[in-house]
């Protein structure tokens, strides 16, 4: 095996390669084959809407998965990856409206409809290029990166952390959504952009487009879930966790903080991005609201509730809010802001580590009483 | 009043054969009988024109063709089913056949501005003013300004009479004599009305003379300079209004995270709880007390809205927050979490929709300082309002002996626990302190703003912008902060846009703290270090 080889082999685990090569056989085989191959009649089959609910959180995961990394494992609480996510929702929407052509409502072969409405005759030129899918690809990588690149580069040079940080991140979020729901910013105004008809000449409304961004979600997140795991498990991955733990001592080691944190945050920001990115076509439509802080703190509480600083944490605190937000909001509504609220109070006061802190603590009590029991025996 | 009199002998002379001559009142009211309608245009101006209050009555009715004659030609007006003898007021019980005035479209017109003159005469000063006023728009012509030179020379409230220059003058500008219109354009350089600029300017495009043409454009250029300084003025006004909303509303984290170093997401819904206790109070009032306490609910608002949102303050710090100190990120969260939750209780029980939460009557209205500029009593009460709220805490800080406690604590905590504070004591009240600024903060929005349970979430971003713009920990800086960025939104507005200007805001504070990390009025010494 050569060095790479190697290196990524051991990226997880025996155990840890086994579980991740199940979930993705169950997630990216299984569920499409049960949707498409299986008649609705029988028990087994699963349901469109299932698919689609599931490839959402798939990309809350990539979202979570962002967070952790800066969060968990830097312990720089962005408050902007909501941002970040919407920038890539943007790039890819933006490809999607171009696609549509002659078909919208105007039936303007160059503008969007919304240009027409407001009665613009050219395109803008950030809207140049978008009409190829890789430059839109390009841009959802390239344009949450680069923002934070700057972001950070000016805000970790000047030595802003903690709280000072989160809250300058969601001062830029916030200006973000401001600046979004303007209509002469040329992204649609309040509504945004929508009516998406195709992604790739492949027809969005068609279950098997769906099905294969459903999957391409899951392979998404596996890849995300990889760089994550090689990111920490590397020797920067250490330098990350004494940012967190210990920043002056590691300053004074003669590490560059800055460097770190910069590469942590551009590398998370592209993520989000990416997840934005698999998020727009699967819902079908990005707003402003997308910006809104509100949806950056609710990143946090996933990632909290799953276990900050372990990846696994983040992806499964993503499923299980967003699975009990989706039960709660159909079955009382007006409960769901008690839930979610109440998450963020216990989960900060009862449970630092998460559910995975709970399990494993959990675990270690009762192996020591199974211990504690052979003794006696 | 010659003029008036000779003007009346003279329409008395043209249009009647009347019975007698008695008053001119009486005869001009009989003169509106008359067979032709050139002849009852006349009289309408006549009657206009002796500036009597019945008069006004009567051109109404004229107007509606209320206005009657009986068989033996006395004018009556016929008001729900009764006749009254228009010129004595006598009610007649039999009025027997009527005969209605018929009134055509160039007499309706003569009646409008007779109506609009005799408005120069009226009791109150409001009606006078409105009225001249109103003669800017009209055609200029002698009658009125006869009647406006004489309504003049009787006026003596100050803003009647500078109404009353102003249309007089705009009469003048279309003068023959040119000493005439340059007095009128003197007059007229003055006035802040866009009527009268478009007045100039149509002078202007119109105006022979070259010395009356350099006057116009003096005067457009007075006006202008005028309107640029009443703008700025104004502009002053509304970033201090705005200033001081932002420094209400961030006063209350000055001392939760500027003091205690608390992040407390949850502060917007303080604020949010103190103006639903406002509507709350003002319920009560409406339901439980007569109305001439209304004006009272606001003053006991405020002691409720401070105890409201102390007690939910004390019972948020010992149950949640105390457990988190240390942990600032955590304790964001966790007081995000209580923001949720707050604004969901509050929607539960209030519903989601705005409640109205009414001005109390000495917060209505204003007062203008000049033309155009006017300065509403609600944001004159605010901006005095945040600055005693600052004034009283520093106050307290400084010279209360819980002030001492709070800055011990805060200095050092483990000294000042030895010295035999009970620094858990101090926390509770401090954070309390905090909630109950935000909840008087919360009294006074609900009087600008509506009240929603999202309240809250409209103010959170920019009252931590304060905070950290002026520097943590620093009152003095919350109020600069606060001011500076009420001025900076508002200058920029009129160029940027609303939403812009905020934007380009928000940036430059980005920016800012690059620059200095711990705000304006930054902390120095030992207490910075953690």
């Amino acid at each position: 095996m050569g060095p790479i080889t190697s290196r990524l082999v051991a990226l997880n685990s025996t155990q840890g390669w086994i579980a991740f090569a199940a979930f993705g056989l169950v997630m990216a085989v299984l569920v499409p084959v049960l949707n498409l191959m299986v008649p609705p009649s029988s028990a087994f089959h699963v349901p469109d809407y299932v698919v689609a609910l599931m490839g959402k959180y798939l990309c809350y995961a990539i979202l979570a998965l962002s967070l952790d990394l800066i969060w968990g494992y830097c312990g720089v609480l962005s408050l902007g990856q909501g941002a970040f996510f919407a920038l890539g929702g943007y790039a890819m929407g933006m490809y999607m409206m171009r696609s549509i052509g002659e078909r919208g409502v105007y039936g303007n072969p160059l503008l969007p409809d919304f240009m027409v409405f407001l009665n613009w005759t050219e395109l803008p030129w950030y809207w140049l290029g978008f009409d190829q899918f890789w430059f839109a690809v390009l841009m959802v990588f390239a344009v949450p990166g680069l923002l934070a690149f700057v972001f950070g580069w000016l805000a970790f040079r000047s030595r802003i952390t903690g709280v000072y940080l989160s809250i300058i991140t969601q001062a830029m979020t916030y200006a973000l959504m401001l600046a979004f729901f303007r209509n002469e910013m040329g992204f649609g105004g309040n509504n945004g952009l929508t009516d998406f008809k195709d992604i790739l000449g492949f027809e969005l409304s068609a279950r098997s487009t769906r099905v294969g961004l459903y999957v391409s979600s899951v392979i998404a997140l596996g890849l995300a879930f990889l760089l994550c795991r090689f990111i920490v498990s590397s020797k920067l991955g250490r330098v990350l966790v004494a940012v967190r733990d210990a920043e002056s001592r590691v300053r004074f080691l003669g590490y560059s903080v800055t460097n770190v944190k910069l590469f942590v945050f551009t590398v998370s920001a592209m993520l989000a991005g990416l997840a934005g990115a698999l998020y727009v076509p699967q819902v079908g439509i990005i707003n402003p609201s997308e910006f809104s802080p509100a949806q950056s703190i609710e990143v946090a509480v996933w990632v909290a509730v799953g276990g900050r600083g372990t990846l696994v944490g983040a992806i499964l605190g993503a499923f299980a809010v967003n699975g009990a937000k989706t039960w709660l909001t159909g079955v009382a509504p007006e409960v769901w802001l008690f839930f979610l609220g109440g998450l963020f109070i216990i989960v900060t006061l009862l449970l630092p580590k998460g559910l995975l802190g709970l399990y494993a603590s959990l675990r270690a009590r009762f192996a020591s009483v199974k211990a504690e029991e052979k003794r006696h025996a | 009043m010659i003029r008036r009199v000779l003007l009346l002998a003279f329409l008395a002379l043209v249009c009647l054969p009347g019975p007698a001559r008695a008053e001119p009142f009486a005869d001009a009211v009989q003169a509106l009988s008359a067979k032709g309608f050139r002849e009852r245009t006349e009289a309408v101006e006549a009657l206009a024109a002796t500036g009597d209050a019945r008069a006004v009555a009567i051109l109404e009715a004229l107007s509606e063709g209320a206005l009657q004659t009986t068989a033996d030609d006395r004018v009556v007006m016929v008001r729900g089913g009764t006749a009254v003898d228009a010129a004595t007021g006598e009610v007649l019980a039999e009025p027997g056949p009527l005969n209605r005035i018929t009134v055509n479209n160039s007499l309706r017109r003569a009646i409008r501005e007779s109506l609009g003159r005799l408005g120069l005469f009226a009791a109150e000063p409001a009606r006078r003013q409105a009225a001249a006023e109103a003669l800017l728009n009209t055609q200029p012509s002698q009658e009125s300004a006869a009647m406006l030179r004489e309504a003049l020379a009787n006026e003596s409230e100050r803003r009647v009479r500078s109404a009353m220059e102003f249309s007089l003058a705009a009469m003048d500008l279309v003068a023959e004599d040119k000493t005439q219109r340059l007095e009128a354009i003197e007059v007229l350089s003055g006035s802040l009305d866009r009527r009268v600029r478009s007045m100039l300017q149509g002078r202007l495009a119109q105006e022979e003379d070259a010395e009356v043409r350099a006057a116009v454009e003096d005067a457009l250029e007075s006006i202008q300079t005028q309107v640029k300084v009443i703008n700025f003025v104004s502009n002053l006004f509304q970033g201090l209004s705005l200033g001081s909303v932002l420094l209400l509303a961030a006063i209350g984290l000055a001392v939760t995270f500027g003091v205690m170093g608390v992040i407390n997401m949850a502060h917007g819904e303080m604020i949010m709880l103190g103006a639903y206790t406002t509507f709350v109070v003002q319920e009560i009032f409406r339901a439980a007390l007569p109305t001439a306490a209304f004006d009272l609910y606001l003053v006991v608002a405020l002691p409720v809205a401070f105890a409201v949102t102390f007690l939910v303050g004390v019972g948020l710090e010992r149950g949640i927050i105390r457990f988190l100190y240390g942990r600032p990120l955590e304790t964001l969260l966790a007081t995000w979490g209580i923001s949720l939750a707050l604004q969901q209780v509050v929607r539960s029980i209030f519903g989601a929709t705005n409640k109205e939460v009414a001005n109390p009557s000495w917060m209505t209205g204003g007062v203008e300082v000049v033309g155009g500029l006017m300065l509403t009593y609600n944001r004159i009460v605010i901006v005095l309002f945040a600055l005693a709220v600052l004034a009283g805490l520093a106050a307290l800080l400084r010279w209360s002996s819980f002030g001492l406690h709070m800055r011990a604590v805060t200095q050092n905590r483990p000294m000042a626990s030895a010295m035999g504070i009970r620094t858990g004591r101090v926390d509770a009240m401090t954070f309390g302190l905090g909630s109950g600024i935000a909840g008087i903060a919360g009294v006074a929005l609900s009087q600008i703003g509506n009240v929603s349970p999202n309240l809250g979430q409209a103010y959170i971003v920019d009252s931590f912008m304060v905070v950290v713009f002026g520097g943590v920990g620093s009152l003095w800086g919350t109020l600069v902060g606060a001011m500076s960025l009420g001025m900076v939104n508002k200058f920029l507005e009129p160029y940027a846009g609303a939403m812009l200007g905020k934007i380009l805001v928000l940036v430059a504070i980005i920016l800012f703290i690059q620059k200095r990390p711990r705000g304006l009025f930054a902390l120095k010494g030992r207490s910075v270090e953690n």
